[in-house]
């Protein structure tokens, strides 16, 4: 039962006039532009486009300032805000192929058309902190190297030739793509769908359930084909031109895991795959999810669902961060009624439990008089 | 006479990709130095909204819903009667509607020269110079193996 009490009017309005003091900060202090947070803190930029599901640098770097640097506080304000905008309509898939490409990795092989570009990466970085960019040292102009522009087709393509890994996933012809802003979620679910919950699933859950699967929870050998990072163009068909309208690009990282699969009675032995695609460049939120998506096509392979990264209603259902941070967060919200009403029965059962309590005493004391 | 109008439609759809990956900023900048007109009846917009963002499964697999991207779009009408339409990505309701009268300019045959010429040509060359400087600084960072010899043959 719900009863409305009020008051807290002014307490709240004077929280929020606090708030936004505390988040200015010292008035001495420059006040962050969002340009500087888009070019200076463009994977925080990338990581709240892609949980908050909503592609826009500067909207996403505004969320940023507004919650003082809070991802997921960040990741809800965008989500709220693409409730207000009218749709336009469904993109026509992006091809990953033709990706204007800016790093591009592969374990699997090291000679590959297009070769390894190992783009602006953090690894082979020694992961020491460098006093001099806090000291706001100036920066060098990055090195250049004319070449010829390469095709760069996806690592998967030259697996394939040979029939040793199963084809890109297929749907029926006549599937509609679902789309979980318009629809509840209903298990079990089209890998299309979980596709699309991975993609704005939290990054730190995605990564701890592929590191379980790592670990031997749901263990299946995985090896990553290729990671690419880079602007993809997108189209819109409208019905006003005769021709896809082209919008612009957006940068996504993609990658393509390959995992070893025994074969079953169903299908022959070959490597498997996993797939991830995400908004920005976020190499471990796209291996995280390729490996949350093997994981989760264990019935399709004839595996043991054994552990939680197999469990598609839990990881699907608990991947959405700001889901998840709702009804955590919500326990600190006033439950004054539910509480007194839980505190009487708590009274009412002590009272029961301490007068049997006596009762059996007394009966113990007669008996010993006895 | 329809292979001219599939040229037509290629050539335009390529000036509207155009408009739609520059900046506002440079499209505005061109605009002026280029003294092009920019009278227009507003039909539509300029209007903010979403598109949803389709990849595939696998990379070429079946189509799936990755997220949402902010879109504006705008639609003219000119004196002369051209209707002209923007799509592009972000919420620049400036840059959508001179890209909408751009497209209806390019549409006037006695206008399409100068559109191309002042506007369209300097904003692709600008696009493909930053393309390409982009391609060469990742090229940069392309590993070339080498084999180490060990021992004596």
């Amino acid at each position: 039962m719900y009863v409305a009490v009020k008051g807290g009017e002014a307490a709240i309005a004077n929280a929020h006039a606090l708030l936004a003091d505390r988040r200015r900060g010292d008035r001495s202090v420059p006040a962050l532009r969002l340009d500087q947070i888009v070019e200076q803190l463009a994977l925080g930029v990338d990581r709240v486009m892609s949980e908050g599901s909503l592609y826009d640098r500067e909207l996403a770097a505004l969320a940023i300032v507004q919650a003082r640097g809070d991802m997921i506080e960040a990741i809800f304000l965008v989500r709220a805000y693409r409730t207000t905008l009218p749709r336009f309509g469904y993109t026509k898939a992006i091809d990953t192929g033709a990706m204007l490409v800016e790093r591009r990795v592969s374990a699997t092989y090291k000679d590959l058309p297009g070769g390894q570009l190992l783009g602006p990466t953090f690894d082979y970085t020694h992961r020491l902190l460098d006093p001099e960019l806090a000291a706001g040292r100036d920066v060098a102009e990055p090195q250049q190297r004319a070449s010829e522009a390469e095709a760069m087709p996806r690592v998967s393509a030259i697996l394939a030739r040979e029939g040793l890994i199963e084809p890109d996933g297929d749907m029926p012809q006549d599937h509609v793509p679902g789309d979980i802003t318009r629809e509840p979620l209903e298990f079990p679910m089209a890998r299309d769908i979980r596709l699309q919950a991975l993609s704005r699933g939290d990054e730190g859950f995605l990564l701890a359930l592929g590191y379980s699967t790592q670990r031997g929870y749901a263990r299946n050998h995985p090896f990553v084909g290729e990671v690419r990072i880079g602007e993809v163009e997108l189209e819109l068909d409208v019905a006003e031109l005769p021709f896809a309208v082209p919008l612009g690009s957006v940068r996504v990282t993609e990658c393509q895991m390959v995992n070893q699969f025994k074969g079953s009675a169903k299908a022959p032995p070959q490597f498997t795959r996993g797939y991830g695609l995400v908004f920005g460049q976020s190499e471990r939120k796209a291996m995280a999810m390729a490996l949350c998506d093997r994981a989760l096509r264990a019935s399709e392979f004839g595996e043991d669902v054994v552990a939680a990264a197999q469990d598609e209603e839990f990881v699907i259902s608990h991947s959405d961060n700001v889901q998840a941070t709702g009804f955590v967060e919500h326990l600190k919200l006033p439950h004054y009624v539910d509480f007194q009403a839980e505190l009487d029965l708590v009274r009412r059962m002590r009272a029961e439990h301490d007068a049997r309590e006596n009762a059996g005493k007394a009966e113990e004391k007669r008996e010993a008089a006895e | 006479m329809r292979g001219q109008e599939a040229r037509d439609q290629a050539q335009r759809k390529a000036v509207m990709a155009t408009l739609a990956q520059s900046t506002g900023d440079d499209i505005v900048r061109l605009w002026n130095e280029a003294g092009l007109p920019s009278e227009a009846e507003l039909l539509r917009g300029p209007e903010t909204g979403l598109v949803t963002v389709r990849g595939r499964i696998g990379g070429g697999g079946a189509p799936f819903n990755v997220g949402e991207a902010t879109v504006t779009r705008a639609t003219v009408r000119l004196a002369s009667g051209q209707v002209g339409h923007c799509y592009a990505l972000g919420r620049d309701r400036q840059k959508a509607k001179l890209a909408a009268i751009a497209d209806a300019l390019w549409q006037d045959p006695a206008l399409r020269r100068e559109v191309e010429t002042k506007l369209i040509a300097p904003l692709q060359a600008a696009l493909a110079s930053a393309r390409e400087r982009r391609r060469a600084e990742t090229a940069a960072t392309k590993v070339d193996f080498f084999t180490m010899v060990r021992g004596e043959d």
